[in-house]
């Protein structure tokens, strides 16, 4: 453990970044020793906004604490919230309709585009790029109207259940998406003339926050982080869910291990998400939404598991169940955390700039860290 | 026509007949230093309201649009706010340099605008090393950014400050050198007579590519220079919150942020003389009407419209390019530009050796 203030016995400095500051995105508080422009180490400090999901979850019941879980990571609040309504599913061995399963799944590629296009725009102001921030608000601005219509929430939707979702589409919903779908395939285009192509862009990025497929491994990374380390590990290809079994998409891979790597890997994401959206949207079958559940859900006595993949990575949920209305104990495993540990072995020995760009490849978002 | 070289000329001969000597002196003296804080003020002003309506141009915004008309008050309201406000002054700083800084930044900026020519003879001073005197004036701020950086006593005010001593002092020798480029063609420091030089056509037209080359690196240097996107590491808000004025809160700040803009202001009007003719009208060849069109407009205006078309540029640079990382900014500098700008003074000197330039 470090000091917090001043400098080391060696005269380093030794400054804080966060809990308040532009480049944490929330409040991450990261405690760096600086020699010169030069990092030496990070030691990330979490508690500042723990809100202990966990321990609030084991006094809701297995319909209450769904909702819960969309201000965990809330930029993937409905997979999330799919991740729990599968593992309750699985605890009552209920069958969830075809049609809840493609709107699920839709949803949640919704969410990933949403999610990465934030990521995008935050990732450029990092390097100080602003303007892309707000071409990446705009497009996460039509997502968010569908969401709404749909779900009556933009943000934390509470749309999954268990047993299927909360209420059948809004009637114009495969349109509004496909007219998405149509405008967005030109955006990501767009993007990458505007900040991919750029050549100061690819020089902060390229070689910066090395991490090795090693190193992604013994330290738990999962998602774009892994994956650009060139370690497969999307749970929607190894472990489907729903119909992520019948639909045709790419699991995107680099080797680079780069800043650049997880960047291009988020944007070729996007484009797999869109693939997977036009397959499905057009074959969403006839009928109920919702599994018939009973009013009150009791899970028999066991352990559930089930992982799914948001868009930072593998989210897993584990629920003790002790047969009661209530869980006994449940675990997050939550892929912020994981990707948030290896950020020392990725900028130590950078510059500070080197750091905001392979902090900003990361994608943290901090009450999944935090909980 | 009214004209500011008129309106000078009359302002003059009326305080030489109804005071006289010295006296008249003295008051052309304090009306011209109560000219350079208002245009100051209108320029500061001006320039804000133009960066936050560029910007919102650039990202799909409306930008300012509630106080006053089109939310042209907006940025008196702003500044407004920012006099009332208390400045502090953090403990443990050193608190005669901290207070010393924004007026320092200020005043380097002010004393820039005596011999930038703003129309037809309308020069505060005409000085015969015009030029090399505004270059030696601009360095002193950067003495203001690291004072302003050291005497916070705030760690990331002193890394800004030091990225921004780095970076000003490597840039000045591309900007230096782009200027003694044209100084070859020109053969003179004096602002009238570089102006006077480009009568028959504009440095950047007729100096060959060569003129077109220090033009690039001369916009690219002065961009760094004034501390702007790309080159805007000393405030890199993602990286160090706001740099070396982190700790200046109400008008100290707001020192701080006019003169960055006077800065630009300082820049492109530099530009527009050395390269785009000052306040010289546009003219082409041969055409006599469309030359005697041109030169019916009235030379501030000239003046200003270059000098804003070279802002409206580097305003577009600010909005569109990620910043750069401390050392590529130094390759860039010491491996590319200043190799190239010494190559390129070369080339001139071969260009204005053959006269290739009548």
């Amino acid at each position: 453990m470090h000091e917090v203030v001043g400098t080391t016995p060696e005269g380093d400095f030794i400054i804080n970044v966060g809990p308040q500051h532009p480049a944490t995105h929330g409040v991450l508080h990261l405690v760096i020793t600086l020699e010169g422009e030069t990092i030496k180490n990070i030691e990330p400090h979490l508690g500042y906004i723990h809100r202990s999901i966990e321990k609030m979850c084991e006094s809701l019941t297995y319909r209450q604490f769904i909702y819960v879980t969309s201000r965990m990571d809330y930029l993937s609040a409905h997979i999330n919230n799919h991740a729990c309504a599968l593992c309750v599913e699985k605890g009552l061995q209920v069958e969830v309709p075809l049609r809840a399963q493609y709107i699920r799944v839709i949803m949640d590629e919704l969410t990933r585009i949403a999610s990465h296009e934030l990521w995008w725009g935050a990732m450029a102001m990092d390097v100080g790029a602003f303007t892309p921030f707000f071409y990446a608000f705009r497009e996460r601005e039509t997502i968010n109207e569908i969401m709404e219509e749909t779900c009556g929430a933009r943000l934390t939707m509470n749309y999954m259940v268990p047993g299927g979702v909360m209420a059948d589409l809004h009637p114009q919903f495969q349109q509004k998406v496909k007219n998405f779908i149509a405008l967005y395939k030109k955006k990501i285009d767009e993007y990458n003339e505007l900040v991919t192509g750029n050549i100061i862009f690819q020089n902060r990025m390229k070689g910066v926050g090395y991490l090795s497929a090693e190193d992604a491994i013994s330290y738990g990374c999962s998602g774009p982080v892994a994956r650009a380390s060139s370690v497969a590990c999307d749970v929607r290809k190894r472990y489907p869910y729903d119909v992520y079994g019948l639909v045709q998409f790419e699991e995107v891979l680099e080797t680079g291990g780069d800043a650049f790597a997880r960047y291009w890997v988020r944007i070729q994401e996007m484009q797999q998400s869109v693939r997977i959206i036009e397959q499905l949207i057009d074959n969403i079958p006839e009928g109920e939404f919702q599994a018939k559940t009973k009013a009150v859900l009791k899970l028999p006595k066991g352990e559930f598991y089930q992982r799914v993949e948001t868009a930072r990575g593998e989210l897993g949920v584990y629920i003790v169940s002790e047969g009661g209305t209530t869980p006994y104990r449940i675990k997050f495993r939550s892929p912020g955390f994981s990707n948030l540990s290896a950020l020392n072995q990725m900028a130590k020995g950078g510059k500070i700039g080197d750091l905001v760009a392979t902090m900003g490849t990361l994608d943290l978002v901090i009450p999944d860290i935090d909980r | 026509m009214i004209s500011l070289e008129a309106i000078k000329n009359a302002v003059q001969s009326w305080l030489q007949l109804h005071i006289g000597g010295t006296l008249a002196l003295v008051a052309e003296s304090i009306l011209l230093g109560i000219l350079v804080i208002t245009l100051f003020a209108v320029l500061g002003l001006l320039l804000v309201f133009m960066e936050r309506k560029v910007s919102a141009v650039m990202q799909i915004r409306l930008g300012p649009n509630r106080v006053g008309p089109k939310g042209w008050l907006q940025t008196s309201a702003d500044t407004l706010k920012l006099m009332l406000k208390e400045g502090l002054t953090p403990d443990g700083a050193d608190r005669f340099l901290f207070n010393l800084a924004p007026f320092m930044i200020m005043i380097a900026a002010m004393l820039i605008m005596a011999p930038i020519a703003f129309a037809k003879n309308f020069q505060i001073w005409d000085i015969n090393i015009g030029v090399l005197y505004i270059s030696s004036v601009a360095s002193i701020s950067v003495i203001a950014i690291l004072m302003a950086g050291w005497s916070s006593n705030n760690k990331y005010s002193l890394l800004g400050a030091m990225r921004s001593g780095a970076q000003i002092i490597s840039y000045e020798l591309s900007a230096g050198v782009a200027v003694i480029t044209m100084i070859i063609l020109t053969g003179s420091l004096s602002v009238n007579d570089i102006i006077a030089s480009q009568e028959n056509g504009w440095w950047i037209f007729k100096g060959h590519i060569p003129a077109i080359i220090a033009f690039i690196i001369f916009m690219i240097a002065v961009t760094a220079e004034t501390n702007r996107a790309p080159f805007d590491l000393a405030e890199a808000e993602s990286e160090l919150t706001a740099g070396f004025h982190t700790e200046y809160s109400g008008m100290k700040f707001a020192l701080f942020f006019l003169a960055e803009y006077i800065n630009i202001f300082i820049v492109c009007a530099v530009a527009a003389i050395l390269f785009l003719g000052g306040w010289m009208p546009l003219h082409i060849g041969n055409w006599q009407a469309f030359n005697h069109v041109m030169d019916y407009i009235p030379s501030s205006i000239w003046f200003f419209g270059k000098t804003f078309l070279l802002i409206g540029l580097i305003m577009w640079f600010r909005w569109t390019f990620p910043r750069l990382r401390i050392d590529q900014l130094l390759n860039l500098e010491w491996k590319y530009l200043l190799p190239i700008s010494l190559l390129n003074m070369l080339l001139m000197t071969i260009v204005a050796i053959l006269k290739w330039y009548l």
